[in-house]
């Protein structure tokens, strides 16, 4: 057991941890005032939920059978059974302990099916989302991360994800898609201005996603190591290039650079260079980042030629960013930086063998979870239903979902204790 | 006794308030309201989208004053409120039946 390497690990999961309440908060500030405790309740209660879930029987599907090559893992690890201080299965060459290892993979299992509350926003029914991201958690995200990031099939076929690209922005793109296509558009989209009701709480939310990515992409490495470092350095400068991609596209397209398009662009970035963090180094996150935030902001135009309701973005940014940057990992993997690529991208003398291996695992783990998520959501709009009633819809989710208000600002009208 | 109730910027605010200090109107209720004439919006722009803004942030005042007040009450607010902008507002004045002072019982215009 290396003291640094698990000094650095108990760190990555607090700040991966952060994440899920600044996503929260990123989302929640580009929502209308009614539907702002909704939006935090979903994200809060996925931590509580997919947490319990996780340490009980999902982190065991994933890792379990670590290395099989296969669909699933096993049941071996049910319970937390066997997730002790000892460093875990041989075969995972950990250097921290196995326990530490569950609860730094439980915040990315809390985190992905969180993400889907952005394109569901306003609309979806509390009860029918805690339904859909609990069970999404066992049959698709635990399948996926057994094949990405547990030794199985994909991994096993040499496609690379550093942090998560397929596994956690594919993933949860790919399932946002596939609810809002059951799910339909908010009620006077897209001609009824809907527009963010605090922007400032989106930059903040922006702001601890950003420092929360450092555990996410760095901390994938395992280890207080080289690779870490380079995951730190390639994580930062894609944030900043994504940023400024868009802002620029922004700016010609639109005449104006805007706060939200610097906090979208940023985000896209860091999506990008998810799954290349510890895979690539010297401009690569520029070129990466920089690309990603052109093609992203190009993307969430799409929406509208389709008709399709994805209220925040969540396929334009999550679904076509981790993507771009899954595909992008084919052209500026470089062994020099890790010795863990086999492949090297096609800038690296590798040929298209990478770029290959990419796509058939971003696609595959785009399939796989349109379809399951398509019939997840299906069946249960069918038996509770998935969306609020239109009257509900119009009072806002805070109140029809929650009895809550956002904001009680001031005591006109107020309330008498009644029971 | 007259209510006279005008519609104004928000930024002349501050003018209107002092110059009808000075002409000893010292009580009056305003709100923050939202509206347009003939002051066009504006557009805001979030992720590519536009959203045109119709309705203006106001200003709207109300003071209930005495009938032999009321003329000079318009022309104060008419004159502090102006810019020369389209947007400037309104002023109009309507009649009250009855006011009452709440702390006192004083009624009609001992209680303005």
């Amino acid at each position: 057991m290396n003291s640094g390497d698990t000094a650095w690990m108990l760190m990555a999961t607090a700040l991966v941890l952060f994440m899920t309440p600044g996503l929260a908060f990123f989302y929640g500030g580009m929502v209308r005032a009614k539907n702002m405790l909704g939006m935090l309740m979903q994200n809060f209660f996925a931590m509580g939920l997919l947490a319990v879930l996780w340490a009980t029987v999902a982190f065991s599907l994933a890792f379990g059978a670590f290395g099989n090559g296969g669909l699933i893992g096993n049941l071996d690890f049910v319970g937390l059974r066997d997730v002790s201080t000892g460093l875990g299965p041989a075969a995972m060459g950990l250097s921290i302990p196995f326990v530490l290892f569950c609860a730094y993979q439980m915040t990315f299992a809390v985190i992905t099916p969180a993400l889907i509350t952005g394109a569901t926003a306003d609309r979806l029914k509390f009860s029918a989302y805690a339904v859909f991201i609990g069970v999404w958690l066992v049959v698709v995200y635990a399948p996926v991360a057994h094949w990405v990031f547990a030794g199985g099939w994909l991994a096993r076929m040499g496609a690379l994800d550093f942090a998560g690209g397929a596994v956690v922005h594919i993933n949860a793109g790919a399932a946002a898609l596939a609810v809002i296509i059951v799910l339909g558009k908010r009620l006077g989209w897209p001609r009824e201005a809907m527009h963010p009701h605090s922007l400032p709480l989106t930059m903040l939310g922006t702001g601890i996603l950003w420092f929360g990515w450092f555990g996410f992409n760095a901390g994938s490495a395992l280890g207080a190591n080289g690779v870490a470092a380079v995951a730190v350095m390639n994580t930062f400068l894609a944030a900043s290039a994504g940023m400024l991609g868009w802002v620029m596209v922004e700016k010609v397209k639109d005449g104006r650079p805007t706060t939200l398009g610097a906090a979208s662009g940023a985000v896209a970035g860091l999506v990008a260079i998810t799954p290349c963090a510890g895979f690539v180094g010297g401009m690569a996150p520029i070129a990466i980042g920089l690309v990603t935030g052109v093609v992203c902001f190009l993307a969430i135009q799409c929406k509208y030629r389709f008709g399709c309701d994805d209220a925040l973005d969540v396929i334009g940014v999550h679904l076509v960013g981790g993507l771009l940057g899954s595909l992008l990992l084919g052209l500026f993997a470089d062994a020099a930086v890790n010795g863990a690529v086999t492949h090297p991208g096609l800038f690296h003398g590798g040929g298209l063998t990478l770029l290959g291996y990419q796509a058939v695992a971003s696609f595959t783990v785009l399939g796989f979870s349109l379809v399951v998520s398509l019939a997840l959501a299906k069946v249960i709009d069918v038996t509770i239903g998935l969306r609020v009633s239109p009257e509900d819809e119009l009072t806002g989710l805070d109140l029809s979902q929650h009895s809550e208000t956002a904001y009680a600002f001031d005591d006109l009208g107020s309330m008498g204790r009644i029971g | 006794m007259k209510l006279v109730t005008a519609i104004i910027k928000p930024f002349k605010l501050d003018d209107v308030k002092q110059a009808l200090k000075n002409v000893g109107v010292a009580s009056m209720t305003i709100v923050e309201v939202r509206g347009f004439g003939r002051q066009g919006g504006h557009t805001e722009t979030y992720r590519g989208s536009e959203y045109a803004i119709e309705f203006l942030p106001k200003v709207r005042l109300e003071i209930v004053v005495d009938e032999l007040d009321a003329e000079l009450v318009v022309d104060t607010i008419v004159a502090a409120a102006r810019t020369g902008q389209i947007g400037d507002g309104k002023v109009w004045v309507t009649d009250v039946g009855r006011v009452v002072r709440i702390r006192t019982g004083e009624q009609g215009p001992d209680a303005i």
